[in-house]
């Protein structure tokens, strides 16, 4: 290690794993013991929730799905495993919130299939537990390839590339499918469909990380100063109005609101923390609700979620096509549900519109009440935060940055849905992290973990080389 | 670089905050609103979700619910459904609740404070909630002989007893079977509901306390004859003209009694006369000499112009304010705008037959909690006095010797002494008659009281009458429960 990364150069080195050439001190791995005694808790909260949603709705435990459950604490067990041979510092924390947010994802969606009567690949459950398995998989694979991340830095353009093509694979004709008005999945034969905008997210947080550190100077230091705030220069705009048309033609060529607004808001968060610049934030929001704003009166499916919006009681909006009957169900759900909720199968989420997907939060709500919410958002709270711990703590900018977006990506994301369906906020087709039923979400935020315990344990590997070196 | 972290850390903070108001807010302060709303289906399932309890009569259930594997879980099953319709009504999967089923939901669906611990007990030792039952107060063989002696008229019956108040059968024709409206499916029942609404004979009307309400017409005259004696200034010998007509004050209107000419013969007649004849000049005449406001007070005091909690609200029979000597002349006879139910008839015959005290009416005997233990008996309780002994021991008299030898011969029991009074009641100048009988057996020691409700002149027009139409069904019904 010839510097100390990230604390002079603003290009951090990259390079071969950091321990490489020094000998590492062989402390019992306190941190992994940690993990492993709160994964089996939340092994035991899943077994739990799945026990109850069939006492519940059922009436009878039925071991099947159950033994699924089991096949997904052994990956996840894997996953530890592999951590203590090559991430040893790794936050002992984010594995098992992610653990307990997928399994009681993946009960409530079980709930569901049971009030719908569907089993076997018809079975969202089942379908959710094999993407869980090869989300899980996934983090395995880029916990064990991705040994340092800085490898990402090198990749920053490739990142950005690979995001846009993303992006418009939706839009490739016989690839793309259009569900439920928004045209963000692709789809090969029957077999499976894929949301290529959630892998999109991450490949924007490296490409935006990288690229802000390389340019940071350009677009924090010159600037005319106005109402006492610097301002960039215009040609320095650039990548501003270039992220913002590309939210804008997600708006309008993929008539998806919240990815645009996702990937806007990560990309205001990320500019900002690097340049320190508020202007940079409120030309960018401003240039997104102008935006928003013109997409609402020009486009029908903006207005009609405004209007289901601000006057979801209204009768006519309430029965009109694509109309706030769903949110209102979702209210009634939630109000249902009351301060402690009917209790694992026994509510009703069944009658909203899509429970299992982007209203599992409305479902769980009405099952779990409250209380039952409170502690999930305290679960992404706690998540959010270990991410930011690593902004906070991270030896270079690059790590930090990375760090600070891929956790401020999964807080947003969370917001925008549980906004919607409370109605903080238009209601927008996201899907709920780890919760909601869905392949590519369950995919992207697994990595999005398994890139935070990379970047954690390097946090937690410096000071000890500082010492040891 | 951490400065600015820290805001984003407090920006998310912010975000995380936002979602636990707005949550609770849903959640907790909105709720109550929420599962309010019409359109709410969930608080619909879920009133249906706990095992209702059933309807007894006589230990027997008329109503009860049995699981039916649908998203309500229960069936509700009325077993004699036109029969009790009535009494039960009926809990509709749309729309609302009508007779015990919505008097009674709080008990029946488990959600009275006295099942509060009931309920939590059953939360946390994880059974199923089950709503308590309700033991009402109606008697089978009443009830079946009442159905029966209306036999296809229009009308109701009703039978109580005097001295508590209970109801002992409660029949309306024509009836419907609530079954057809407690069907899971929405638009079927509202289809039902739509049809009976329409159909021109009204069977969703509960004759016996309510509907489109009749003019008693002469069983009214108990009332004015009531407030007479109350009066001290009058008793049943006090003597009125007796002219073969009478023509209305500052009206050119003539009011004759029912068979033309004079009450009788005589220059004057007896009040005592002029009920067991069921005359209407002589009422005329002591209904302008008592003014509408003493009548309306002993009206009132037989429980006129309120609403009675049986414990399905009664319409609330109707004697009016303000009357002139015409009008007050035409309502002493039960006509112009006076209005009564069965129920409030059968509340003046019981007063009477109880001794002058008029006990509250009421169809609920009991409570009885899952595990059979009682939740709530109801006590009888007084209306209040309606008229003194000594009057009550008048109308008595006055209402025997008017199934002996008067106007209500029809009603005769052999061996059994029966107290009446008949009524066939003006409608409009060509529509049919409404007739009536109200009264009480035995007489000496009353047992029951009794109300003949018959609309659309018994279906013969203008040319039926109380004693031949209404005095027989109340017969019928009287030997029934007197032979029990």
């Amino acid at each position: 290690m010839s510097n100390r990364a990230g604390t002079t150069a603003a290009v951090p080195p990259t390079g071969g794993p950091p321990t490489s050439g020094v000998r590492r001190i062989h402390l019992p791995q306190k941190l992994r013991n940690i993990e492993l005694a709160l994964l089996l808790v939340a092994c035991g909260i899943n077994a739990g929730a799945i026990v109850l949603v069939q006492l519940g709705a059922l009436g009878a435990v039925d071991t099947q799905l159950i033994l699924l459950g089991v096949g997904l604490s052994v990956l996840v067990i894997g996953l530890h495993v592999a951590m203590r041979f090559v991430a040893r510092d790794a936050d002992p924390f984010l594995l098992p919130i992610a653990t307990v947010l997928n399994g009681i994802g993946i009960a409530e969606i079980y709930r569901i299939d049971i009030a719908f009567g569907d089993a076997g690949w018809d079975s969202a459950a089942v379908r959710q537990i094999a993407w869980s398995a090869i989300a899980i998989v996934a983090a395995i694979a880029v916990i064990l390839i991705v040994r340092n991340h800085r490898v990402l830095f090198k990749y920053t353009y490739l990142s950005g590339l690979v995001a846009v093509l993303l992006l418009l694979l939706p839009l490739v004709p016989g690839l793309g499918r259009e569900i439920n008005g928004a045209r963000v999945w692709i789809g090969i034969g029957d077999i499976a469909t894929f949301q290529p905008g959630e892998i999109a997210k991450i490949a924007l947080a490296v490409f935006f990380a990288g690229y802000l550190v390389r340019n940071r100077d350009s677009l924090s230091m010159v600037g005319t100063k106005f109402l006492g705030m610097r301002f960039p220069r215009a040609r320095d705009l650039g990548p501003l109005l270039v992220v913002w048309a590309l939210s804008m033609s997600v708006i309008v060529f993929q008539r998806d609101l919240g990815t645009a607004l996702l990937y806007f808001g990560l990309f205001l968060v990320m500019l900002y923390v690097a340049t320190s610049r508020l202007s940079w934030v409120l030309l960018g929001l401003g240039l997104f609700f102008a935006g928003a704003i013109v997409a609402s009166q020009t486009l029908g499916y903006v207005n009609a979620r405004f209007d289901n919006w601000l006057n979801a009681f209204d009768q006519d909006i309430y029965d009109a096509v694509g109309g706030s009957f769903q949110l209102v169900q979702g209210l009634f759900g939630l109000a249902n549900g009351g301060l402690i909720g009917t209790g694992l199968g026994q509510g009703r989420p069944d009658i909203t519109p899509v429970p299992q997907s982007d209203y599992i939060i409305a479902s769980l709500g009405e099952e779990l009440g409250l209380a039952g919410l409170f502690a999930i958002f305290m679960l992404y709270a706690l998540l959010v935060a270990r991410g930011f711990r690593i902004g906070f703590a991270g030896q270079d900018d690059f790590g930090k940055l990375l760090g600070v977006g891929l956790a401020f990506v999964v807080a947003l994301q969370v917001f925008i849905v549980v906004g919607g369906v409370t109605r903080v906020i238009p209601l927008t087709g996201l899907t709920t992290p780890f919760l909601a039923a869905g392949g590519s979400s369950l995919v992207a935020n697994w990595i999005i973990v398994a890139l935070l315990l990379r970047l954690s344990d390097t946090v937690r590997n410096h000071p000890r080389l500082v010492i040891d070196g | 670089m951490n400065r600015e972290l820290k805001r984003v850390s407090i920006l998310t903070l912010l975000m995380v905050g936002t979602l636990l108001v707005s949550t609770t807010v849903i959640q907790y302060f909105a709720a109550d609103a929420l599962n309010a709303d019409p359109r709410n289906s969930r608080t619909l399932y879920e009133s249906y979700s706990v095992e209702r309890g059933p309807i007894l009569v006589d230990g027997a259930p008329i109503a009860y619910s049995e699981p039916s594997g649908d998203n309500y879980k229960f069936q509700r099953v009325y077993t004699e459904g036109p029969l009790y319709a009535p009494v039960t009504g009926y809990i509709p999967v749309n729309g609302e609740a009508t007779g015990i089923e919505r008097a009674m939901n709080e008990y029946l669906s488990g959600q009275s404070s006295s099942q509060f611990f009931d309920s939590v007990n059953r939360l946390i030792t994880g059974q199923d909630p089950q709503g308590a039952s309700v033991d009402v107060t109606i008697d089978p063989v009443a009830q079946q002989a009442a159905w029966d002696a209306l036999g296809d008229l229009q009308g109701a019956v009703i039978v109580t007893e005097p001295a508590t108040g209970k109801i002992i059968a409660m029949v309306s024709k024509p009836s419907f079977d609530p079954n057809s409206m407690v069907v899971h499916n929405g638009a079927e029942v509202q289809q039902t509901f739509d049809a009976l609404l329409a159909d021109p004979q009204d069977p969703l009307f509960n004759r016996a306390i309510g509907g489109d309400m009749n003019p008693p017409g002469s069983v009214f005259k108990l009332v004015v004859a009531a407030a007479a004696f109350e009066s001290g200034e009058y008793t049943p010998e006090s003597t009125l003209p007796n002219p073969g007509s009478f023509t209305l004050p500052g009206s050119t209107s003539v009011v004759t009694n029912a068979g033309g000419g004079r009450c009788g013969g005589g220059e004057e007649v007896t009040i005592a006369d002029a009920i067991r004849l069921s005359c209407n000049i002589p009422f005329a005449e002591l209904g302008i000499e008592l003014g509408d406001t003493a009548i309306r007070e002993q009206a009132e005091r037989f429980g006129f112009n309120v609403t009675h909690a049986i414990p399905m609200e009664s319409e609330a029979s109707v004697y009016p304010r303000g009357l002139d000597d015409a009008q007050t002349a035409l309502s002493a006879f039960g006509q112009y705008e006076v209005r009564a139910t069965p129920l409030q008839m059968a509340m003046v015959s019981a007063g009477i037959a109880n001794g002058g005290i008029v006990m509250r009416p009421n169809v609920v005997d009991a409570v009885i909690a899952p595990d059979l233990s009682p939740l709530e008996s109801f006590e009888r309780m007084e209306l209040g006095r309606a008229v003194s002994q000594q009057t009550a021991r008048q109308l008595t008299d006055i209402m025997i010797s008017g199934v002996e030898s008067g106007a209500a011969s029809n009603a005769r029991i052999d061996g059994v002494s029966v107290a009446g009074k008949t009524g066939t009641a003006q409608n409009g100048t060509d529509d049919p008659y409404t007739l009536w009988f109200t009264g009480f057996a035995p007489a000496d020691n009353p047992q029951y009281a009794i109300t003949v409700l018959v609309e659309d002149g018994g279906g013969l027009g203008q040319s039926g009458f109380g004693n031949l139409i209404a005095a027989p069904i109340a017969k019928q019904v009287l030997e029934a429960v007197l032979n029990e």
